[in-house]
């Protein structure tokens, strides 16, 4: 395979004591898709916001095209930024602009395009993602499908090498996020683009993943593709593929103890 | 014993949170007037239109609030210092009064807790609200600085706008005393006006208005700082306009008295 566009090196990350990440090591490839499944809760958002520089962990590296994102100066990070794309959980559009200037800030700040071009710019972008016709709603004003589609033609607005989403289908009904793992499945197809995409949700899993990473208790417990992942007999794959809850563990003591604290033991 | 250590726990505790906080503060002031004043040498674009929208916000649309407030203070003085000069005979210096206390403190200090009150916090609310729905997220995503991006227009648009009310403030204000000393002291339109004019020197004024730039700048970082630390949902946000207003308050009339202090001792 090519070179690793994104390299993850042994990362820790922890939020006060508890401990999210316990040493991720992950490359992406140029132009794959990358799915990160994992249970509520497991890190794999975290993860996504380490890759892109909005916290900073305790112990390991990132790389992104040879950036790395926890040393490098505003500036640098800044560049690799304006050329990859998110697309927030919850879509997380300015709320107090409309739909079109959502989408051209990136242009209006990071190019020296006339307002013309930007304005075209624009509703291409809002076209792609099947949107035309809405630049002048306010996001408030859209439904959370519509959000997620508006806040994508954002991402995509600076034609990005790297597109991350955190959760695309949530909290969707399971028609529009089917429409959302189309969308990114078409983007997939239409620009070479390398996607990474967040989620929990098995069947969007199978759609778009070229490769698939499953997160549990901050680690990386399996990576392969899709045939690789249904042919596993690791219980925990298994447990997640057939959707099967833990199994409740009764321990009276510990039970007990969880009560009434540890101070009259 | 126990109330004892947490007592002087609690109290230590305070301490440090108050500390930590202090140097945010500090930390971002510096970082937003190093972008404002050395930025521009560096590559780093103002972004002039967001300037001039809030000047807009917060300047344009406080001028009919600041004007109203401010004449029934000049109003007020005018009563106040009237009440104790007709016992001497010497309402005239009514107009002395006014003017000075106008101009050198009553001005800077009411536009600035007006627009603490009214800017300040919403400020904090629009920020907070940003935060809590990871839109202060987004905008780093993209490669937008939030110091760049939404500190600097609000900050820039408060040290031009403020000064320029408390000129207002101070007009309305002594109109105020004027109102009073020719409707109700039956002084001559044209004696008060001397008057004033003799009273009030130049450093009178000018001291005024240095205290309301910094009086700017302690809204706008005490309002954005407020607005990045919201923690939570709307309950946060809520928490964090009223802690905005009233630390801006606070802070306001102390840096009010460091400089009253200052001038009194110096000019």
């Amino acid at each position: 395979m090519s070179e690793p566009i994104i390299q993850i090196k042994n990362l820790h990350s922890r939020y006060g004591t508890r401990e999210i990440l316990k040493g991720i090591n992950l490359d992406v490839y140029k132009d794959e898709t990358l799915v990160i499944l994992g249970r509520s809760g497991c890190g794999k958002s975290t993860l996504l916001r380490h890759i892109i520089g909005l916290q900073k962990q305790s112990q390991g590296d990132i790389f992104v095209k040879g950036v790395n994102m926890a040393r490098a100066s505003d500036a640098e990070r800044d560049e690799v930024l304006k050329k990859s794309g998110m697309l927030f959980q919850g879509a997380a559009l300015f709320n107090s602009m409309t739909v079109g200037d959502n989408v051209a800030l990136p242009l209006v700040e990071h190019t020296p395009l006339e307002p013309s071009t930007i304005e075209i710019m624009t509703r291409m972008k809002l076209e792609l993602v099947g949107l035309s016709g809405f630049e002048s709603f306010m996001p408030a004003q859209l439904s959370g499908g519509m959000k997620k589609r508006a806040a994508l033609a954002r991402a995509l607005a600076m034609d990005p090498d790297i597109l991350f989403c955190d959760e695309p289908s949530a909290g969707l009904d399971p028609i529009v996020a089917a429409g959302i793992d189309y969308l990114i499945l078409k983007l997939k197809r239409a620009f070479k683009m390398t996607i990474m995409v967040v989620t929990h949700e098995l069947a969007s899993v199978f759609l778009i993943a070229d490769r698939i990473a499953l997160l549990d208790d901050g680690q990386v417990i399996f990576l392969g593709t899709r045939e690789d992942m249904k042919n596993s007999s690791n219980p925990k794959i298994i447990q997640f593929l057939q959707r099967q809850p833990d199994e409740e563990v009764v321990d009276r003591e510990l039970y007990l103890n969880s009560l009434i604290g540890t101070k009259y033991l | 014993m126990n109330a004892f250590w947490d007592t002087f726990g609690g109290a230590g505790r305070g301490m440090i949170d108050f500390a930590v906080h202090l140097y945010r503060i500090v930390h971002l002031s510096f970082r937003s007037l190093y972008w404002i004043f050395i930025g521009p040498f560096k590559g780093e674009r103002i972004r002039w239109r967001l300037t001039f929208v809030q000047m807009v916000r917060i300047g344009v649309n406080s001028l009919p609030i600041v004007g109203v407030i401010s004449f029934c203070v000049g109003l007020i003085i005018a009563m106040q210092a009237a009440y104790q000069l007709e016992r001497f005979g010497a309402t005239i210096y009514v107009a002395d009064l006014v003017g000075v206390s106008i101009t050198r403190e009553l001005g800077p200090l009411i536009t600035a807790i007006i627009i603490a009150g009214r800017s300040g916090s919403a400020i904090t609310a629009e920020i907070g609200t940003m935060k809590v729905s990871e839109e202060i997220d987004a905008l780093k995503t993209m490669g937008l600085n939030p110091i760049g991006y939404l500190v600097v227009p609000r900050t820039l648009a408060m040290i031009v706008v403020v000064p320029c009310l408390t000129v207002l403030a101070d007009l309305f204000g002594i109109a105020g005393g004027f109102v009073l000393a020719i409707y109700n002291l039956k002084l001559p339109f044209l004696a008060y006006f001397n008057e004033t004019a003799t009273a009030i020197l130049l450093k009178d004024f000018i001291t005024g208005l240095i205290k309301s730039g910094f009086f700017a700048i302690i809204i706008a970082q005490i309002g954005v700082y407020q607005g990045f630390s919201v923690q939570g949902g709307a309950e946060g946000v809520g928490k964090s306009t009223t802690a905005s207003v009233v630390s801006s308050i606070f802070l306001i009339i102390f840096a009010d008295l460091l400089f009253t202090t200052l001038f009194y001792s110096t000019f």
